[in-house]
């Protein structure tokens, strides 16, 4: 069964991330990822959401969907040239034999450290998910003490767009 | 003015003559306002489940958006089986909600609970309102939501400190939803591959559900069934939607389908879905279904389309828009070979039921029924097999004369159903078939039809038992009756006295024959409490994981 990623406009209203979520578990879809987060528009928010299956359940995900009033445009990005990316933290043990290392394979992964301590270390790393999960792997025989995901983000490549158009909205719905 | 009034002056708008409801706490701004209402008639129920179902009643018959209100907590959790039967059944409805105040949500308060929460996969939407400003574009929207598209119900959940708010009133003449614009046209290189499939057919069935009610697209479906000559089986939400004593007509298909409409769709080589979902009491066996058919499938949901089984043609649309379009590129096509076997499959299996064994039989009762009201009547149903005997045996005329509770198959649903239906259909006959289980759980609604001088006719199809239930563990639990079997019953006839009618008790056919026309033709509201066997059952049946041409004779 293949990945597909759904890129979702919404309305920015309280209650589109029950209605969405409650969607998928109501009717059985299982959500890989789920990521949330307004566009350029205040009153327009950008679900990007990756979901397995065969087509015949991709298309009555984004059939069921689109019912959903607050749910403004769907895309299913994985059928054209996209970009996606994922962000992570991962806090790791930095006892002065492993600091080295860990920051050898963070220099591979082009992560960053954003905090240091006597004993942790934290590397953030940006990719797909594939380099993300090498990233994580490496990092695993270190002793990983936290660790976050932001859930894929992805983007058409290109003069293509997923996006409302028009002017912003005066009267919001809630 | 209060958002409370604005409510009430957008309801007037929306030309709403009838609510139904139930008052209490937090809804008791909404009820102020109502007060001085000289145009909206608050119909009081027994119980909030009855508000829902006569407002869904009072939709199905009308056509227009029932409406409905109770107040929070209890008020609200009462409403919540009446929405799912609304959702499942495609019914038009806006329900108001009154909600404790803004500062006191979320914090379990007394009668607080989150009903937008608990209605979100039983509504088309919902909305809480939290800034009063938004009232009447909320209800605005409501409305449009709600009767358009796939109609289905909106709830309005209102806090009480915003209901007391005051706004300036202003209504809007339209409403911006851009994220819902149905697809009522079809796609016109659709239709012309329909019209071709249909003039290569030899043996198309036409399988029309609620669809065609809603969309009013009946007078458009017998023009069409005539044109190409093609015999037409409705589902149980279809059933009205064709002349039942029409000659394509084939009855209801399905689980207790007719065995001809049930071997036609076998048989046919084009099935022609029309408003219908494709539900699994019509399917039964996914794999066995329609087997030779090429399927074309209209809806206006395009979530129906691909849902359940695989199309050869999907066509999204109206279906009266798609049937008004289609119409003009038919070819008259001689059909005599299939209408000849469709009518040698009516004649070898026809529809019956034993009457040698004296008894009363439910079924004979439907038959009279048809006979006193020639079909000119509204009737409504509970849940069980008096249902299925209606489907069955009472040839429905005209579109919205049924009033039943389908996908959800919600007992208690008739009474309240009736009690909506005669207030949206004012000066129709109203019958409700109702069993002795159903009428039981929502008998309270007695006391709104009599106070309301409502003319509704109840008859019970009275076997003592939970007749559904006793048949499926007849077939699937071998016998073992296991609470289906009433032990006391009021006395039907002294209750229709307590409610100041009159009762009457027919245990023979004889009875019936001799007093049932009279019943149901003297004005005013009476139950009929007819005492037919427990052992009867509902024939044919598909048992589970059979294909419907595999029914079983279980009469
Ligand atoms: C609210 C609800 N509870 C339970 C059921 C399950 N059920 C389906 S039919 C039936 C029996 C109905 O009995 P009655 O109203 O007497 O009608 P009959 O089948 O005897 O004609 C039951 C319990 C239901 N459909 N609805």
């Amino acid at each position: 069964m293949e990945k597909h990623t759904l890129s979702v406009l919404v309305e920015n209203s309280p209650g589109v991330l029950t209605r969405v979520a409650g969607l998928f578990a109501r009717r059985g879809f299982n959500i890989d990822s789920l990521a949330v987060g307004r566009t350029d528009r205040n009153d327009v928010s950008r679900m990007t959401i990756v979901v397995e299956g065969d087509r015949s359940l991709i298309e009555q995900v984004t059939k069921q969907l689109h019912k959903l009033i607050d749910v403004i445009k769907i895309s299913n990005i994985t059928e054209e040239e996209y970009v996606d990316r994922e962000l992570v933290m991962v806090k790791v043990g930095a006892e002065p034999n492993q600091r080295v290392e860990t920051m050898h394979i963070a220099g591979i992964f082009r992560a960053r450290v954003v905090d240091l301590g006597r004993k942790t270390i934290t590397f953030e790393c940006t990719g797909n998910a594939g380099k993300i999960n090498a990233f994580e792997e490496s990092l695993r025989p270190y002793g990983i003490k936290e660790l976050v995901r932001t859930g894929k983000i992805a983007m058409l490549r290109g003069n293509k767009f997923v996006s409302v158009g028009g002017t912003s909205r005066d009267d919001e719905e809630d | 003015m209060t958002v409370a009034e604005a409510l009430v002056q957008c309801l007037e708008r929306e030309n709403v003559d009838t609510i139904f409801g139930y008052p209490g706490g937090a809804i008791l701004p909404v009820y102020d306002a109502l007060y001085h209402s000289s145009r909206i008639k608050h119909v009081l129920v027994r119980h909030e489940q009855g508000a829902v179902h006569a407002a869904d009643g009072y939709a199905r018959v009308s056509g227009k958006v029932g409406v409905c209100i109770a107040t929070s907590g209890p008020g609200a959790t009462n409403l919540v089986t009446g929405i799912a039967n609304a959702y499942m059944d495609s019914i038009p409805m806006v329900i108001i909600t009154g909600q404790v105040p803004t500062s006191q949500i979320g914090t379990d308060s007394f009668q607080e609970v989150d009903i937008t929460g608990i209605t979100l996969p039983i509504t088309k939407h919902n909305y809480l309102l939290k800034y009063p400003d938004r009232l009447p574009a909320v209800v605005k929207s409501a409305f449009h939501i709600a009767s358009t598209g796939r109609p289905g119900p909106v709830l309005i959940d209102i806090p009480k400190d915003i209901a007391q708010t005051k706004i300036a009133f202003k209504y809007p003449t339209s409403v911006r939803l851009r994220g819902y614009k149905p697809t009522y046209k079809g796609h016109p290189s659709k239709i012309k591959e329909i019209a071709a499939l249909i003039g290569k057919a030899k043996r198309p069935v036409i399988y029309a559900g609620g669809g065609i009610i809603a969309s009013n697209a009946s007078s458009e479906l017998l023009q069409f069934a005539e044109a190409i000559s093609a015999p037409v089986t409705n589902t149980f939400m279809g059933l009205a939607g064709f002349p039942g004593d029409h000659p394509l007509f084939l009855g209801m298909l399905g689980l207790h389908g007719t065995r001809y409409a049930n071997l036609a769709i076998t048989e046919s080589d084009l099935l022609i879905g029309l408003g219908a979902r494709f539900d699994d009491r019509v399917v039964m066996n996914i794999n066995t279904f329609a087997p030779k058919a090429t399927v074309i499938h209209v809806d206006i949901d395009p979530a129906e389309i691909g849902k359940v089984i695989g199309t050869n043609v999907p066509l999204v649309g109206d279906v009266k828009l798609v049937l008004k379009a289609l119409l003009p590129l038919l070819e008259k096509v001689d059909r005599s070979e299939w209408l000849e076997r469709i009518r040698s499959l009516k004649a070898e299996y026809p529809l019956t039921y034993s009457r040698a064994c004296g008894a009363l039989k439910p079924q004979f009762v439907i038959e009279q029924l048809w006979q006193c009201t020639k079909g000119d009547a509204i009737i409504a149903t509970d849940v069980g097999q008096h249902q299925m005997w209606v489907a069955q045996f009472y040839k429905f005329r005209e579109p919205r004369t049924l009033v039943s509770s389908g996908g959800l198959g919600c007992m208690g649903f008739g009474l309240p159903a009736a009690v909506g239906a005669c207030i949206g259909a004012p000066g129709r006959k109203v019958i409700l078939v109702t069993g002795d289980g159903s009428l039981q759980m929502t008998m309270q609604e007695l006391g709104t039809m009599i106070e309301q001088g409502l003319d509704v006719k109840i008859v019970i199809l009275n076997n003592y038992v939970l007749g559904m239930v006793r048949q499926l563990q007849e077939f699937y639990c071998e016998g073992r009756y296991m609470a289906v079997n009433f032990r006391f019953h009021p006395d039907f006839e002294l209750l229709a006295k307590a409610y100041g009618m009159p009762g009457y008790t027919f245990k023979t056919e004889e009875d019936v024959l001799r007093g049932l026309a009279e019943a149901i033709d003297k004005p005013g509201p009476a139950i009929i409490n007819c005492i037919v066997p427990a052992e009867e059952n509902v024939s044919p049946m598909v048992m589970a994981g059979s294909g419907i041409h595999e029914a079983i004779d279980c009469g």
